[in-house]
């Protein structure tokens, strides 16, 4: 089974079980409909980065105060600043399963979560292509609300990148991100090439999770 | 003046700012408005620039200004609009040396957020912020109001209305589109036409996104379109990134030769946006005014074309012929007049998709019943509708009040239904078409009643498109319906209108519309005399007959007669549709599952089978003790003992709810009761616009017979609370997805337990735990959706006790 259907099992609650024919089915189904609703859209940039004595990141105009991104963010001089979405079109479809068949609106919302995390791997290969003519290697992505990275520096990400305007990626008042299949996400630049510790998922401290990905 | 030189005289824009303002060290994230305050000269240095290089129309620094963005920059929005104003002005002075008359352009952006129901900004909060800045800009001098960059036809929409209501400046507007004409937020060139012309802008076109050359084959579109002068305002060229850096790279002598293709394309007003500097400008002038044609530009050519729109999709009728969906409507349907009374708007949204699903162009909303307020239910069902819809809307009422209420908060250019040739009706009905714009239908019908004969009818038509006209609202916007009468009163009455209806085209020109199927009331075998009916109406003529799109007569019948005249090439539609249709084996292999089974298994069509046969000889009550129950616990305990997933538990509760309709059905017709139910409360808290996870936990406790009140996404804890006292509920159940909106949920909770102490509250969402439930002082935790049922089950069993 492909990676992606795989994902998309784990965010539907399947834990290590088996999914049935019938989902399977309707997963593939969907991602078949995302294929041809989602509009994928991404907005990067590179800043500066600064880490001082007392645990604090700057980057550009932003101030952040996390452990856990500070540890991400060890020996890197630059940070990768991004922002991208599947589109309203999703939402839209999203709001019409809700409304005519509810199984079918949670399979497309594992699958959509599924899709974009494949959008950004591929993003980041690519990006990291880029760096590394200058002599920059990646660490692995870290979003708001990873961790105790708050997710209020989601405001800040957006208007850095200008991403209302140049891929239509808002956010409301509580921080949500609108299309809410979307995601921001800072990538630390470092000159050494470390291998890229397991993040994501398996770093999480939430070791209960019942969405947790088994390694 | 101005709007005396549009659409006659080439016009210039300035230039990006923007670039500008970074170079003189703007940071990424800052808000460049604010500079109009702190670095003045340096503004209006940028602003004289412009017009020293020959713009006629220069912006102020406003593209943001507006209370939302500003609302934590502790900055005054009247200092900085008034002084972006000023510093125009001021430019204007310093920079305009060969006395031409030059004008200030109150620059407007769009609000940066999105809006309800996929945001959570109000159209009415984004009406608001715009209308603040757009009079102050008005007071300070500006000569007319310029809304750009904008990629959301609803935002544009609130932001044209805010301009045409406060100021009586002119108004320009342009949208961002993408290579491929589209909008960020879906919408094509045709249905963005659609919409400004109709909100009777002055101009519009195209800015920012892309550089000149991308913008060609959408300005091409546009063009076909519009009737409007158009504007084009490309960057210098696709954004670009170096060192972290954004930069356009299209040299001013290259984006100048564009520009002036553009010109002879049939641009009207042209500048640059980002990455354009005043350098790009003044070689844009000089090579334009090289052109023959300048000064004088290429007048927009008036189009006929009859359009409706919604925010993503433009229909245009008196081409192939377009079928209005009429299912929404309470006339002769218990059904759906229950679902008005009892507040269902679930039944009334899959009324529309379902028609589209079949076939539909436009729908027809009607929800007119005496005991209900019309106007706020003609609101919620046009907001839900255009929320998982993009069909354009037909705005089906008599009540003026429901009309513009509607027809104002409509994302889109609507078809109106009806105005008639009496007078009264058509100064009710015309001014709202000249704000809000839209295509009305006009009925033949006046003071005297419906004309017996054909000639009379058509002489009405002519009245209405006439009086239109006074308005300035041209016959493309007016379609008229020469009504069908039934043939069971007057056996000439489908003569009449069939004749009426080829007059009316051929005398004016204009597009008709027709209830078809009023034709056989009173008969037997309503369908055949009404598909074959349509299938004559569309022969004489029939641009868009309203219709029962669920009905395969008729459906059959307009896609025969596509075929059949040559609007259906290579007969695709036809066979797409008809090729192939066998009873499908599948269902025939579980065709004898029963109904536990096949709820069970999540087999809706399986489900729906069953219950049909086993009504005809099981009383309803036994079927959902012996059958749907069983089932439903079976499937509930294994998904809570981890045999089954939350898909499946959900195929099972729609088949559940498919069942359950039949057994509702049967239960009124046998005049029984329906059981009493307990009531719940459901909200996704204020500030959380996920409903995912309280859509799930309302199907299920639907399913164990629960009446659900569902409130919605972003509710505020007073409405949570004023629901619970007017319903007198004892239970709320309470969504959050996010940390930070948490804290409405546990406000929420506080207001409940002080305000109605006999109310529990149970909460559910990803970021709680059962000790964060107990520190907001929820009553319950539900880990998942059944966790809920359970509760609610024992509850009510308890307090019945």
């Amino acid at each position: 089974m492909e990676r992606m259907e795989k994902e998309a099992v784990r965010y539907l609650g399947y834990g290590s079980c088996e999914a049935d024919d019938s989902t399977i089915r309707m997963i593939r189904e969907i991602f078949g409909e995302l294929r041809k609703t989602a509009k994928k859209r991404i907005v990067y940039r590179v800043f500066e980065l600064h880490r001082t004595e007392d645990m604090r990141i700057g980057i550009g105009t932003m101030q952040i105060e996390s452990r856990s991104l500070f540890k991400n963010l060890k020996g890197c001089e630059k940070a990768v600043l991004l922002g991208a979405t599947l589109g309203i079109e999703v939402d839209i479809l999203l709001k019409r399963y809700s409304c005519t068949d509810m199984a079918r609106a949670v399979v497309l919302q594992a699958c959509a979560a599924a899709f974009l995390e494949e959008y950004l791997d591929g993003c980041q290969i690519e990006i990291a292509k880029e760096t590394a003519e200058k002599g920059y290697y990646p660490r692995p992505r870290f979003s708001p609300g990873y961790g105790d990275f708050s997710i209020l520096h989601q405001g800040d990400i957006l208007a850095m990148l200008d991403a209302p305007r140049r891929i239509g990626l808002t956010m409301t008042e509580g921080s949500m991100l609108t299309p809410s299949k979307s995601v921001t996400a800072l990538i630390g630049l470092g000159r050494q090439q470390e291998n890229c510790p397991v993040e994501g998922c398996e770093a999480c401290e939430k070791k209960d999770c019942p969405y947790r990905r088994c390694s | 003046m101005l709007l005396e030189r549009l659409g006659k005289e080439l016009l210039f824009f300035d230039g990006g700012t923007g670039t500008l303002l970074q170079e003189k060290g703007l940071k990424p994230g800052e808000l460049p408005e604010v500079w109009n305050l702190e670095h003045t000269e340096e503004m209006i240095d940028i602003h004289r620039r412009y017009f020293e290089a020959g713009s006629d129309i220069v912006l102020s620094n406003t593209f943001g200004a507006n209370a939302l963005k500003f609302k934590a920059s502790g900055c005054d929005i009247e200092d900085v609009v008034t002084a972006a104003v000023v510093n125009v002005k001021e430019a204007a002075q310093l920079g305009v040396h060969d006395g031409r008359e030059v004008y200030t352009g109150l620059d407007i952006g769009p609000t940066g957020k999105l809006l309800k129901p996929m945001g959570d900004l109000s159209f009415e909060d984004a009406y608001a912020a715009f209308r603040e800045t757009m009079v102050i800009g008005e007071a300070a001098g500006a000569d007319l109001i310029h809304i750009e960059t904008m990629s959301d036809t609803y935002e544009v929409k609130a932001a044209v209305l805010a301009a045409k209501e406060n100021t009586k400046l002119p108004v320009f507007a342009t949208m961002i589109f993408d290579g491929k004409g589209k909008l960020l937020t879906g919408g094509d060139v045709s249905s963005v036409v659609a919409l400004l012309e109709g909100l009777r802008v002055d101009a519009l076109g195209i800015n920012c996104g892309m550089g000149p050359e991308q913008m060609m084959p959408v300005l091409e579109e546009i063009l076909k379109v519009s009737s409007l002068p158009v504007i084009v305002k490309p960057n210098a060229g696709l954004p670009k990134q170096r060192d972290g850096e954004v930069y356009y790279d299209v040299r001013p002598e290259e984006f100048a030769g564009l520009m002036a293709e553009i010109v002879k394309m049939g641009a009207c007003l042209v500048g640059g946006c980002c990455g354009t500097t005043p350098e790009h400008i003044r070689e844009m002038v000089r090579q334009i005014k090289n052109t023959a044609l300048f000064p004088k530009c290429i007048r927009p050519v008036k189009k006929k074309d009859t359009v409706v729109s919604s925010y993503g999709k433009a229909v245009f009728l008196g081409r192939k012929p377009v079928i209005i969906g009429e299912r929404i409507n309470p006339t002769g349907k218990k059904r759906f007049k229950q679902a008005l009374k009892e507040d269902d708007l679930d039944y009334i949204v899959k009324e529309g998709i379902s028609q589209q699903d079949n076939g539909a162009h436009i729908l027809d909303v009607n929800v007119g019943l005496p005991d209900i307020d019309e106007k706020s239910m003609m609101v919620r069902v046009v907001k839900e509708l255009q929320s998982v819809s993009n069909l354009p809307l037909q705005i089906d009422t008599v009540d003026a009040g429901a009309m513009d209420a509607a027809m104002r908060i409509y994302n889109g250019k609507p078809m109106v239904n009806s105005v008639n040739g009496k007078q009264e009706e058509m100064d009710k009905v015309f001014p709202l078409i000249k704000k809000y714009g839209g295509v009305a239908v006009g009925l033949t019908i006046d003071e005297d009643g419906i004309p017996d004969t054909a000639e009379g009818r058509v002489k009405i038509a002519g009245k209405i498109i006439e009086e239109a006209e006074k308005y300035g609202i041209d016959k493309k916007d007016i379609v008229i319906d020469v009504l069908a009468m039934t043939i069971s009163s007057d056996p000439g009455g489908a003569e009449t209108t069939l004749e009426a209806l080829k007059a009316v085209r051929e005398t004016y020109g204009v597009c008709t519309v027709l209830g078809v199927s009023n034709i056989s009331f009173g008969l037997p075998f309503r369908p055949a005399v009404n598909s074959t009916f349509y299938t004559m109406a569309m022969q004489n003529g029939l641009s868009a007959g309203i219709i029962n799109p669920m009905s395969e007569d008729m459906m059959r019948s307009y896609y025969s007669y596509c075929a059949l005249a040559g609007y259906d090439k290579n007969c695709e539609e036809f066979i797409r549709r008809y090729s192939g249709r066998k009873v499908e084996d599948v269902l025939r292999k579980d065709a004898k599952l029963t109904l536990k089974e096949a709820v069970m298994k999540g087999l809706k069509e399986e489900a729906y089978q069953a219950v049909r046969r086993m009504v005809k000889d099981k009383a309803p009550l036994s079927i959902i003790n012996e059958e749907m129950i069983p089932a439903l616990d079976e499937v509930g305990k294994g998904f809570e003992t981890g045999k089954i997933f939350l898909p499946q538990l959900l195929m099972s509760a729609d088949a559940a709810k498919i069942a359950f309709a039949v057994i509702k059905e049967a239960l009124s017709e046998s005049g029984s009761e329906e059981q009493k139910k307990d009531k719940v409360i459901l909200a996704t808290v204020k500030g959380d616009i996920h409903d995912i996870g309280k859509n799930i936990v309302k199907v299920l406790l639907e399913n164990y017979s629960f009446a659900v009140i569902d409130l919605g996404k972003d509710v505020p804890p007073e409405t949570v609370l004023d629901t619970a006292v007017r319903e007198d509920v004892r239970l709320v159940g309470l969504s959050a997805l996010m940390t930070t909106t948490v804290v409405s949920m546990e406000e929420t909770i506080a207001l409940l337990h002080k305000e109605k102490p006999d109310c529990k509250v149970m909460v559910g969402g990803a970021v709680l735990n059962q000790e964060y439930a107990d520190r907001i002082g929820a009553d319950f935790y539900g880990k998942d959706a059944m966790q809920s049922v359970y509760y609610a089950k024992e509850l009510f069993a308890g307090q019945k006790q």
